[in-house]
């Protein structure tokens, strides 16, 4: 099987009536259709319970759609001042795979939210994220299907339309992927590159890893210790970010934390010096894929 | 969103942390009446929000209310890495006996506020990290009394300064919390010839997505220290940065605009044309409308530099069709000949392309891949600078 979620996985949409909300839910269904693995089973508006949507059933509470659908996953596409609540609620209703795709969720609120997730054991992707795609099985969240076909080779990354191009990039050359997962960009996020890559490396469809990277942070570091100490899969790399100019940044508390670490330099080299095959831009991926190792 | 140094020294008044009794001037005549009212001894101090004010000429002692008024005349009006100085703040010279260090700020890869303190701050910070103290804070307990205490203790406070320092973390780890900030830092927290602790200088950031509930904070911003085509974008729902290359940017996607920057100045440098580079940052979002689109070229063209447009398109939400629409709609009525090299792909992406090919607008031609549509945008920037300089 894929990581994270196959055709056996069985999802519900938290704001399955909002403008984003509907709009990926009968991408999704359409996905689901076409692969012959209908894992969409129903979705979550307050107020809305009882309405049905594009042929699932609406549920006021997510504890009432998990009781009724058996869903042990969800995606929210809930606007960002409402979307912690949802991850709350998601988390006490005993989901165990929450993708947040909302962007713009304040820090402050996500650093709460992580807390409670370490007590509950859900996993979370994102937020602000595009979501995970296995082909072929289940497409959770917004990646465009057409990108990809089945395949062995997983993805991680912390960007979004990158993603695709990546996935494409593949997709032209013939090159499949297991699981595509979007991490998402917030500096405070759910599931992080190591998370994935462990996943990847226990996975028996996965035999080669591309991870996604981009400046600032120190996730894509952390990721080059990961694969040199702990993965005996190929990884392909690429960082974003090599040209942007630092940002206005006020202070020196931010220059104290990372100490060196964030930039495209310092993450470029931490990946090298792991064996990992950094490429100079997304198209060039494939072709550092099939060549040997 | 950064506040300036006046603004925060507001805001840490309002939370009892000691700062110097200034003001805020935005003449000449408003800075000479404040310095003479503190005796005519002052500093004046640009309010930009940048580093390295003070070895640009933002930050001059004086000696007489007319001298401080020259110094406010002087840096009115001037700019500091591009941005330009609407206000300065006149204060009393301080007598200062040490430098220390305080903040609050958030640690990414720890996922928690941390509350660093150092006996050795200004700009003597940098040169010794090893010496910061950091206590990790719970993000709903905020700050306890015994990590003050550790703090303290590690700086190596003498005693009789602890009370004052306890209040002082307590205010600014409040501070932080009640106001969404990432970043809430004085630096330097001076110690006082009369055994004060004060805030001298203080920086602080306040996380854009909370301002929604932040009403207050937002009524605050600054928004004349942005750049005026900056302002245009982010007026129609665009994030733009201006940047100094010749190539301009359209993408869909903070990630893949990097990385389509990144991509120019690749190409650029095996082409030998050094000197391409992009000229924006422009990342459309998600789904944009072809007004938006549209919005963002004329952006882009705006820009005198600009020799060349690359626009790359990977459309999930966002549709090739209506990218089509924005941007024929303003290069046809465009009398510029800027080069626009177009790259669509996903969601209506023939459509879109259809849409230009039927346009047949001599400058406006499309892409299959990344590296062939950032190609020719390179070339054509590079060959119109190698006709200027024949």
């Amino acid at each position: 099987m894929a990581i994270l979620a196959d055709r056996h996985t069985r999802l519900i949409v938290q704001g399955i009536t909002g403008r984003e909300g509907l709009f990926h839910t009968r991408q999704m269904i359409a996905y689901g259709l076409e692969h012959n693995a209908p894992i969409l089973v129903g979705g979550v508006t307050p107020g809305r319970g009882g309405e049905w949507v594009e042929g699932v059933p609406v549920f006021d509470t997510v504890r009432e759609a998990r009781e009724a659908t058996g869903a042990d996953a969800s995606i929210i596409y809930v606007p960002a001042r409402y979307a912690t609540d949802a991850l709350y609620e998601a988390v006490d209703a005993g989901i165990s795979l929450i993708v947040c795709i909302t962007e713009g969720i304040p820090i402050r609120d996500m650093m709460r939210v992580r807390q409670r997730l370490a007590l509950s054991g859900a996993r979370l992707i994102g937020p602000n994220c595009p979501g995970l795609l296995s082909p072929g099985e289940a497409k959770i969240g917004i990646m465009p299907g057409l990108a990809a076909i089945p395949g062995n080779v997983g993805i991680v990354s912390r960007s979004g339309t990158l993603t695709y191009e990546v996935m494409y990039a593949m997709t032209r050359n013939g090159i499949g992927q297991s699981t595509c997962v979007g991490i998402g960009g917030d500096p405070v996020c759910g599931l992080g590159f190591t998370d994935v890559l462990q996943m990847f490396e226990e996975d028996p469809l996965t035999d080669k890893v591309v991870l996604i990277g981009e400046i600032g942070g120190e996730e894509e570091e952390l990721a080059a210790s990961f694969v040199r100490d702990h993965m005996t899969k190929p990884v392909v790399a690429f960082v974003a970010g090599k040209t942007a100019p630092e940002g206005r940044r006020m202070g020196h508390a931010g220059a104290l934390i990372e100490g060196g670490m964030g930039t495209h330099k310092s993450k470029v080299e931490a990946l090298a010096n792991a064996n990992i095959r950094v490429a100079d831009h997304p198209e060039q991926i494939p072709e550092l894929l099939v060549s040997n190792f | 969103m950064n506040l300036h140094e006046y603004q925060a020294k507001q805001l840490f008044a309002r939370y009892g942390i000691p700062v110097l009794n200034g003001g805020v001037a935005t003449s000449p005549q408003e800075a000479y009446s404040i310095a003479k009212e503190l005796g005519g001894k002052v500093v004046v101090k640009a309010q930009v929000l940048t580093s390295g004010r003070g070895r640009s000429g933002g930050i001059r002692l004086v000696h007489s209310a007319e001298e401080a008024r020259l110094s406010a005349e002087h840096m009115l009006g001037m700019s500091i890495a591009g941005l330009v100085i609407h206000k300065v703040i006149i204060e009393p010279i301080a007598d200062i006996t040490q430098e220390l260090y305080l903040s609050v700020v958030n640690d990414r890869s720890a996922r928690l506020p941390v509350i660093m303190a150092s006996a050795t701050g200004g700009t003597l910070l940098h040169k010794v990290p090893e010496k910061v103290i950091r206590e990790h804070l719970d993000p709903d307990l905020g700050l306890h009394d015994f990590q003050v205490r550790q703090l303290a203790n590690g700086i190596h406070l003498p005693r009789h300064l602890w009370a004052a320092f306890t209040r002082i973390a307590h205010a600014l780890s409040r501070c932080f919390f009640e106001n969404d900030c990432t970043l809430a830092e004085i630096n330097p927290l001076a110690l006082m010839g009369d055994g004060q602790l004060v805030a001298l200088d203080g920086s602080i950031t306040v996380d854009d997505n909370a301002l929604f509930r932040q009403p207050e904070l937002f009524e605050r911003r600054d928004w004349l220290a942005e750049h005026p085509l900056e302002i245009r974008a982010r007026e129609a729902g665009l994030s733009y940065i201006r940047l100094d290359g010749d190539i301009g940017c359209m993408v869909n996607g903070a990630g893949l605009a990097m990385t389509s920057m990144d991509i120019i100045k690749h190409v650029a440098a095996r082409f030998g044309f050094e000197h391409c580079g992009a000229a924006n940052f422009l990342d459309l979002g998600g789904g944009a409308r072809a007004d938006q689109v549209a919005a963002g070229l004329r952006v882009i063209l705006a820009d005198p530099k600009v020799k060349a447009v690359l626009v790359n398109i990977f459309g999930g939400i966002t549709r090739g069709d209506e990218v089509a629409r924005g941007l024929l709609s303003v290069a046809m009525l465009s009398n510029q000949q800027i080069p626009i090299i177009c790259r669509l792909v996903g969601t209506n992406a023939e459509a879109g392309r259809n849409l230009i090919l039927d346009a047949k607008l001599p400058h406006v031609s499309l892409a299959t891949t990344l590296i062939e549509a950032t190609e020719r945008a390179v070339l054509a920037a590079g060959g119109l600078t190698h006709g200027d300089s024949r």
